[in-house]
């Protein structure tokens, strides 16, 4: 059954668009089989964190010289081996990391990095190369893969009020959701109903006009779905009371509830420190770590912990020497994060970023982001990168 | 009534709507009368003004703490005017395809730059030259400080050629993808070396940055320049083809046609690369009033906002609305995602900013409520309570003004239901649609469900 008939079948033909039937098959699905669901949560640090004030390589006496009064001091880090230490800011982690449910990639980025904020985020959500531009994200080309479980738009689901660059494809499109009330309520309008109910099958042409129907209709489905599905989990462990903080709960209400959604995607921005960096930098950090901290031991508590990958990643590292105003500007090279229950090498992946040979003042890359979305398509996504990523990468030996 | 309709579509591509206003008179012109009225009113070429001063920049890197703050608070303050006064300028002006031309070429010639001095200075050149000729759009495009800025070229020096300009040059603003070679790109990136721009934001070519020795670019040796270059360029057909496919997705259809797009291409090489004569022969062409170009558009969040304001004759007192709008639906004026402008179409659509375009013009109309006659299921008793209780501070927080009189006052007076809803909405009327109107209380209140449709969102 084409994508088209599909639908008219099930949510206009039926009438019953209120409980799609194409939910049902799922729903008839064993519990064995939805336990085996694995989810990747995506946290997204926007303005350029400074990989290097985060994962400290405090065993290389470079650092201290090139970040005379911004670097963290040695005994105030937390160490994780001769080389790297984690800042003191982010001391939720250090337990995370000693139950072996943490990963470092070091020195993570692409060929002829670019320093703009937006156009380098661009390149990592749509997994380009840095001299093209692609209109549709990498999970989205996920999406649109034909991958078993991308039949929906809460496939891939953001938790936010707009959805990135990153989330959408050429056919499907994950779905923006802060607030699954909300939304349903929006999805309430009286009028809006009677359209999405009435409206005849010749609206659902391959036209622009049957593409807004159908993305009307999806939205009204997935809003239902949404709610209804997650309101039967309530979260009982404690989560920080921050922003990061209840987006990573409502992604735990969402994996605990069983919704079918294989990818969430989170972000957290002020990590731009130009100026009085300590400070600024250590603030987002505690929010980032303390969240992070709680959603892991909330997984784990639920036994979802071993289902669930998270990955976090910032649009560029920054220079390895400090500016005159206590801060650091855009550079390059970056460290990667991962979290989950399955990790296949725990800790510290690869070497600490190289200190002594430097492009211009930048740490050169050694990682290509791409062979880390490679590894999270072909190994826990289930679908062959070269798919999503054009040209097939390695990917690397960590989940 | 028939040419109502091929007026309607004219007005809906070439510029942002037709209202009732124009309709009694544009309605009875022939499509070629209308056409020459379009260009008359837009013959009008009044640059935008609203940054004055040159912000100095000296403060940024010199000045103390406070200084800074102050330079960074008024950078941002003028953004926000600058993109407010364009707002405006296209919501209230007569010379509708100057600025509709004007909003192509800015997502042709994408740019961002901090210095909205520049930014003004870029989207003044590309209103001046919206239906002048491209080769004069394009030369002083590249000469633009921001331009020069964005791509870098104001680091592109004898020996040490930054290929940034050159390659978007070819890639986006003429020839397009595969007509071009990396030799192509290194050899005209020397040809641009020295191009730069001064602080006061004058171009200057420095001679001492630039290498004047012999290069070959597309199968042209001598000492070139980046005049010389820009020239090639436009001798190649494929850049005459390569705009009018653009052109052809922005005002016709997102599938080019083969054979209108050739046909644009030998209008646009043939005159030299004039815009007007290209857009005279795409607006009077019979294929452009074909059922399947008519209401299929995706208006762009500029576009559909713009045509809310004309409609309705919308002021804002808080002009950060229309802003936040524009974010909301992913399209902020001088904010393009990167150098290749928005990916137009099905691109603006997914679930939340299709949410959102619905709820927009209930909210800037009418306090958020669509006053609908249809029947409720008794659990949306209590939502419809709840909109009509906030109607009041939905208005307090958005404090819009929509001009209700002057658009009632325009409507013919022997219009009916149907005939109003026709008018609003370019794709055909659903009979879902048709229900609905019939069972509305009044031309307001049907009015906001028209404009709350998917099928409003389309040109």
């Amino acid at each position: 059954m084409d994508r088209r008939n599909f639908l008219k079948n099930t949510a206009l033909a039926s009438g019953a668009f209120l409980i799609p039937s194409f939910l049902k098959p799922l729903e008839a699905m064993a519990m064995g089989s939805i336990s085996g669901y694995k989810n990747l949560v995506i946290i997204q640090l926007s303005g350029g964190n400074d990989g290097l004030n985060t994962i400290i390589p405090y065993g290389n006496d470079i650092y201290y010289q090139k970040r005379k009064t911004i670097a963290i001091n040695k005994p105030d880090i937390i160490k994780l081996n001769e080389m790297q230490g984690l800042n003191p800011n982010l001391s939720a982690l250090k337990d995370i990391y000693d139950q072996g449910w943490m990963s470092i990639i070091n020195s993570v980025g692409y060929p002829n990095p670019d320093r703009s904020h937006f156009r380098s985020m661009d390149i990592w959500q749509t997994g380009s190369e840095a001299n093209q531009f692609l209109t549709t994200g990498w999970i989205g080309r996920y999406l649109d893969s034909n991958c078993q479980s991308c039949k929906n738009p809460y496939t891939a689901v953001e938790v936010d009020d707009t959805l990135s660059l990153a989330m959408k494809g050429e056919k499907m499109k994950g779905i923006a959701v802060q607030d699954p009330n909300k939304l349903y309520q929006t999805t309430r309008e009286p009028f809006f109903k009677d359209l999405v109910h009435d409206h005849g099958d010749t609206n659902l042409n391959e036209d622009n006009l049957g593409y807004l129907y159908k993305t009307m209709i999806e939205t009204y489905s997935s809003a239902n779905y949404i709610q209804k599905t997650s309101k039967t989990y309530n979260v009982t462990c404690e989560y920080p009371l921050t922003g990061l903080g209840n987006q990573l709960k409502t992604v735990s209400k969402f994996i605990n509830s069983g919704l079918q959604t294989r990818v969430y995607y989170v972000s957290l921005s002020g990590f731009d420190t130009h100026v009085g960096q300590q400070n600024q930098q250590g603030r987002q950090l505690k929010i980032y770590g303390d969240a992070v901290a709680a959603f892991m031991y909330d997984l784990k508590q639920s036994g979802k912990l071993d289902d669930t990958l998270v990955m976090t990643f910032s649009e560029f590292g920054r220079r390895v020497e400090q500016n005159a105003s206590n801060g650091t500007d855009h550079g390059t090279a970056n460290n990667i994060l991962l979290f989950g229950g399955k990790l296949k090498k725990a800790g510290i992946y690869n070497d600490a970023p190289d200190l002594a040979q430097l492009d211009n003042g930048d740490l050169k890359y050694a990682v290509d982001f791409r062979d880390v979305y490679a590894t999270l398509l072909d190994k826990w996504l289930d679908v062959n990168n070269s798919q999503v990523l054009g040209k097939g990468f390695k990917g690397l030996d960590v989940i | 009534m028939d040419n109502v309709k091929q007026i309607k579509h004219l007005y809906a591509r070439a510029g942002f709507g037709l209202r009732f206003e124009d309709r009694a008179s544009a309605g009875n012109l022939s499509v070629k009368q209308a056409v020459a009225s379009l260009f008359n009113s837009s013959e009008n070429n009044e640059p935008i003004t609203s940054v004055q001063g040159n912000t100095d920049y000296a403060m940024l890197v010199k000045g103390d703490k406070g200084a800074k703050k102050q330079f960074l608070q008024q950078q941002r303050q003028e953004e926000k005017e600058l993109n407010e006064a364009w707002m405006n300028r296209m919501s209230t002006t007569d010379a509708v395809l100057r600025e509709k031309m004007t909003l192509f070429w800015h997502n042709h010639f994408a740019c961002r730059t901090k210095d909205s001095l520049f930014a003004q200075q870029l989207n003044n050149i590309q209103r001046s030259h919206a239906l002048g000729n491209f080769r004069d759009l394009l030369l002083e495009v590249s000469k633009s400080p921001a331009m020069l800025q964005f791509l870098n070229n104001q680091q592109n020096h004898k020996g040490r050629p930054n290929e940034n300009f050159a390659r978007e040059l070819m890639e986006l603003f003429t020839i397009g993808r595969g007509n071009y070679t990396e030799q192509d790109v290194k050899e005209s990136a020397r040809a641009f070396t020295g191009w730069g721009f001064s602080k006061t934001g004058e171009f200057i070519m420095r001679p001492f940055l630039h290498d004047a020795w012999q290069k070959t670019f597309m199968g042209k040796t001598g000492n070139l320049t980046g005049e010389d270059i820009i020239n090639r360029l436009l001798e190649q057909k494929q850049t005459a083809r390569f705009i009018s496919t653009k052109l052809y997705k922005y005002l016709v259809n997102e599938t080019p046609n083969l054979a209108h797009v050739t046909a644009m291409a030998n209008v646009f090489y043939h005159n030299n690369y004039e815009i007007k004569p290209l857009l005279d022969y795409v607006f009077t062409s019979p294929w452009f009033y074909d059922e399947q170009n008519i209401g299929n558009l995706v208006k762009a969040p500029v576009e559909f906002l713009v045509g809310l304001n004309r409609q309705f004759y919308i002021t804002y007192q808080r002009p950060e609305v229309q802003l936040q709008i524009q974010k909301a639906l992913g399209q902020v004026l001088f904010y393009p995602p990167n150098v290749a402008g928005w990916p137009c179409g099905r691109n603006w659509i997914d679930s939340s900013s299709l949410m959102f375009r619905l709820k927009i013009p209930s909210t800037l109309l009418n306090g958020g409520l669509i006053d609908f006659n249809g029947k409720a299921d008794p659990e949306e008793e209590a939502y419809i309570a709840t909109i009509r209780n906030q109607q009041q501070f939905v208005n307090a927080k958005v404090q819009t003004q929509p001009d209700w009189p002057r658009y009632l006052k325009n409507i013919p007076k022997n219009a009916s239901k149907t005939d109003i809803a026709q008018f609003m909405l370019e794709p055909k009327l659903s009979n879902t649609l048709i229900n609905n109107i019939n069972s509305a209380t009044d031309i307001k209140a049907m009015v906001v469900e028209l404009v709350s449709t998917p099928e409003y969102q389309l040109a």
